[in-house]
């Protein structure tokens, strides 16, 4: 059995949709931001292997700018986040709805 | 042999993260199995020796990243257990199911009716072959350092910009204006 970058290709199918399956499902605002986290992981398996096969470093340097930006998307979701749940602790997905306090 | 071996353990820790964390009903279980996620796709890094990825992936993503989830969820005491068994939203949960499994049926049908794989493949894929920055003999740390401080320099600055707004602006969001305590770990105390 040979490791081609079908496989790879198909575990990344796999925790992308994974990843949208929980952001559609869940309704706690945390695990839907990691479920975004887990898409995001599944375009960067996808980066590394097209990078890995055509010989191409930018795939690399996309997955790079991938993680800073995911980085960033965290910290101001979660900032987000915690400016709601702090006035009403069990929020969910539907009292974001609103954000003008 | 060694490398379908290790990619199947390492795949199987991925997918198998990323099922609880859609899984567990406790926000602090769901961002460990996160980790363990996060973890296997360094591992598929390794495979593809994309080391500093690799590593990138440890320090940020299984690091800075869940533990940033983690601080909001204990500082915020909403490490309750949410109930799965109700459904708030009559039908979002087939629904949500059936889109994945579509989705998911899409991607793996482009990938497997769009031809054979290998170069043929990414031909089939894109249309053709296009290599913008290929990868020499030299180590990949160092090629990638340099595709980054040389080519994409512009882009390395507006991270550094980008990085600086989001700070600031979680300074911003998170302020407590009006001088009232912040509620630490004590969900009773809020609906006082």
């Amino acid at each position: 059995v040979e490791l081609t970058e079908t496989w790879y290709l198909v575990l990344s199918a796999l925790l992308f949709s994974t990843g949208a399956t929980g952001l559609l499902i869940r309704r706690n605002p945390l695990v839907m931001l990691m479920c975004v986290e887990l898409m995001l992981n599944a375009v960067n398996i996808t980066f590394v292997t097209f990078s890995n096969s055509l010989s191409d470093l930018s795939g690399q340097t996309a997955v790079f700018f991938v993680l800073v930006v995911a980085a960033a998307e965290v910290v101001i979701g979660l900032s987000i986040v915690v400016a709601v749940l702090r006035r009403n602790p069990s929020a969910d997905a539907d009292d974001i709805a609103v954000l003008r306090g | 042999v060694v490398d379908v071996i290790t990619f199947l353990i390492a795949g199987a820790i991925v997918i198998g993260g990323a099922l609880g964390v859609i899984g567990f009903s406790n926000p602090v279980h769901a961002a460990l199995s996160l980790i363990a996620s996060f973890f296997g796709v360094a591992v598929v890094f390794i495979i593809q020796e994309a080391h500093f990825l690799a590593l990138v992936q440890v320090v940020v993503y299984a690091g800075a990243i869940v533990v940033l989830f983690l601080f909001v969820i204990m500082l915020l005491g909403v490490d309750t257990v949410s109930d799965l068994r109700t459904e708030p939203l009559v039908g979002q949960r087939p629904l949500g199911l059936l889109f994945g499994a579509a989705l998911l049926a899409l991607t793996l049908g482009g990938l497997f009716l769009s031809g054979p794989g290998g170069e043929e493949g990414a031909v089939a894929l894109t249309g053709q072959r296009s290599v913008v920055q290929p990868i020499d003999d030299r180590s990949q740390i160092e090629q990638l350092g340099e595709d980054l401080f040389s080519r994409n320099i512009l882009a390395f600055q507006a991270t550094a910009l980008l990085l600086t707004i989001a700070t600031v602006g979680a300074v911003v969001l998170v302020r407590n204006k009006g001088g009232e305590d912040l509620v630490v770990d004590e969900p009773g105390l809020a609906a006082e």
